[in-house]
């Protein structure tokens, strides 16, 4: 028998072409490819169109701020010659608190264009915020979907400051257990309210983050000469990466080398009532970061615009210590008091820049607003309410979900690479799973292959063999 | 905020929470690890008060969006209570070491230098 599940996700193509005022299966080019720039850009705004729509929401030219003292920490303990320069763009200027304002401005100038009554989100981060923000201002509804609590009903401090600030925008928050049955509640939704979906994935959320590249890349160059050698961002669904990576290729910067950043959460299960609890990073993580980079299409709408493999130069992680320390730092010596999760990216600049030539510039893309909740120590003492165990010591004996290991030393902070070729293969795999048994890839799906994950159809073709060996 | 000062009586119109089940354990997804799929899917939702009500009891509120929806009153004018908590000791070194060692930095980098990169112009 056909659970209440099972019986909403079945009619969910139909009830999401409405809720998306787009139609995706026109972009369908074969079991396995599709238009992506095609689908990119169905929407008709150029980029100058978007900077004016984002101007008009109050969203974007936030600082670029050079961190002189963050620098020199890192070239106090660099070899000669060594020690990039390390820069931020403060998003948390945003008026939501962070770059997940540009990514809701677009959605939600679509949903007031068209003709929607009000918009829906299922996060849990800062894109509720900035969904209800813009909401708000447009006039719009809006419901946001959020996995609160587990089923002791206690909830992460900075979850719990997610449902406030969204509630004080005016937004119905919707706290749910864990699980990710929420995607089913926002469907259903859906159907009962006629609201505009305002996924995270669509084209026109990635699409708003395009101008964020296009900033980095403009100021870089009025500042220094050039964009910059390398643009470090904090990694989760995808969207972060290939909005800036697109902007800032939009904006000419071919040669800004592309790093995702993302806190190791490996061993964590994200649909596990105990462990939801035991992370004290709810967003920027591997958990996230992972499985939507290997298998993007997994998301809320049919083709997910946030394919960061097409984008991702190297992939690198730190641990949940180690940022909590760089935080800490980044108040006591830049003065900058941010969020942890936009900080995951600073993390690993200061591991990467200290190996790269003194004349580089490598740009940390994002902050995220701060305050009660949202912020480190709280995450740190509800870490130990929770059971994690809090010390200081080597990094390397971080432990997710069990030992979360602040470092004593700066020296002791050093990104791991993670293996962006594994990712790329998983992927195939996951694009192959896709088709029918027994269809055979075409030349056009192994370029279309070839182009989603950044390498060339030999290397594809490698891939498919060595998959079929297996 | 202890139970005992929490009302457990609104009015109708008053601001409250109500909480329902969304899916029993029997219609949640097939893919859920056993901690999760043992448990129901459960919601909370804040609203305006469509009558006088008791904790623990049936309600129906008026959401947001004016929306209607029912459950057990669980909470009236619920607030917000998460906080920055205590000063990590693991953390309070932090400061104190870094501005240190960039004292300590700067004083050894070469007059020609300047100083180091924070007092140097915008070429280095």
């Amino acid at each position: 028998m056909a659970t209440k599940f099972d019986a909403i996700m079945a009619r969910r193509g139909e009830i999401m072409l409405k809720a998306l005022g787009m139609d995706y299966s026109v972009f369908e080019q074969s079991p396995i490819a599709f238009d992506y720039e095609g689908m990119m850009s169905a929407h008709g705004y150029s980029l100058d169109d978007i900077v004016g729509i984002q101007t008009r929401a109050g969203v974007g030219h936030t600082p670029l701020l050079e961190l002189k003292n963050l620098t020199d920490v890192v070239r106090s303990m660099s070899a000669p010659g060594k020690g990039a320069r390390i820069f931020v763009k403060d998003e948390a200027a945003n008026m939501a608190g962070a770059f997940k304002d540009r990514r809701a401005s677009v959605s939600i100038h679509v949903a007031k264009e068209k003709g929607y009554e009000g918009v829906i989100a299922a996060t849990s981060g800062n894109y509720g915020a900035a969904v209800s923000s813009q909401a708000a201002r447009y006039g719009l509804k809006c419901i946001i979907c959020q996995e609160t609590f587990d089923s002791r009903h206690i909830g992460q401090p900075e979850i719990v400051e997610k449902s406030r600030i969204c509630e004080a925008f005016g937004a119905e928050v919707i706290q749910m257990t864990v699980g990710p049955e929420l995607f089913f509640h926002m469907v259903e939704l859906l159907d009962v309210t006629g609201y505009f979906a305002a996924s995270l994935y669509s084209s026109f959320g990635v699409s708003g983050i395009e101008t964020l590249g296009l900033e980095i890349a403009e100021e870089m160059t009025a500042l220094t000469g050039a964009p910059p050698t390398h643009c470090v961002i904090t990694h989760a669904g995808g969207g972060n990466t290939t909005g800036t990576a697109r902007g800032l290729k939009r904006a000419g910067a071919t040669d800004t080398q592309v790093i995702s950043a993302s806190v190791d959460l490996s061993g964590l299960h994200m649909a596990s009532d105990d462990d939801f609890n035991r992370k004290s990073f709810t967003t920027g993580h591997t958990g996230f970061g992972v499985p939507f980079a290997t298998w993007p299409d997994r998301a809320d709408v049919p083709r997910n615009a946030a394919r960061s493999l097409r984008y991702i130069d190297r992939y690198l992680t730190v641990t949940q210590g180690e940022v909590f320390y760089i935080t800490e730092a980044m108040s006591k010596i830049e003065g900058l008091e941010r969020g942890p999760a936009g900080n995951t990216a600073m993390t690993v600049a200061v591991s990467l820049a200290r190996d790269l030539p003194r004349d580089n510039t490598v740009v940390v893309q994002e902050t995220e607003y701060t305050g009660a909740g949202k912020h480190h120590w709280a995450q740190l003492n509800f870490a130990k309410e929770m059971g994690v165990e809090v010390r200081s010591g080597d990094p390397t004996e971080n432990a997710p979900g069990k030992v979360i290991v602040i470092p004593e030393r700066p020296e002791q902070i050093q990104a791991k690479d993670f293996d962006v070729a594994r990712m790329r293969k998983s992927y195939v795999r996951n694009a192959l799973k896709q088709a029918p048994e027994g269809y055979v890839p075409t030349g056009d799906d192994i370029a279309f292959l070839a182009a989603d994950t950044n390498s060339t159809a030999a290397a594809v073709e490698t891939i498919i063999a060595e998959l079929k060996e297996a | 905020m202890t139970a005992l000062t929490e009302p457990t009586r609104c009015n109708a119109g008053d601001w409250v929470e109500v909480e329902r089940v969304l899916l029993e354990p029997a219609d949640r997804s097939k893919n859920l690890p056993p901690e999760t799929a043992e448990k129901p899917l459960r919601m909370w939702i804040k609203g305006f008060a469509q009558a006088a009500g008791a904790v623990g009891a049936p309600m129906t509120v008026e959401t947001m969006t004016g929306r209607l929806v029912e459950g057990t009153l669980s909470a009236i004018n619920p607030g917000y209570f998460h906080t920055f908590g205590k000063p990590i000791p693991e953390l309070v070194h932090v400061g104190v070491d870094l501005r240190a060692r960039l004292a300590d930095y700067h004083a050894a980098q070469p007059a020609d230098a300047g100083g180091g990169a924070n007092a140097q112009g915008g070429e280095r």
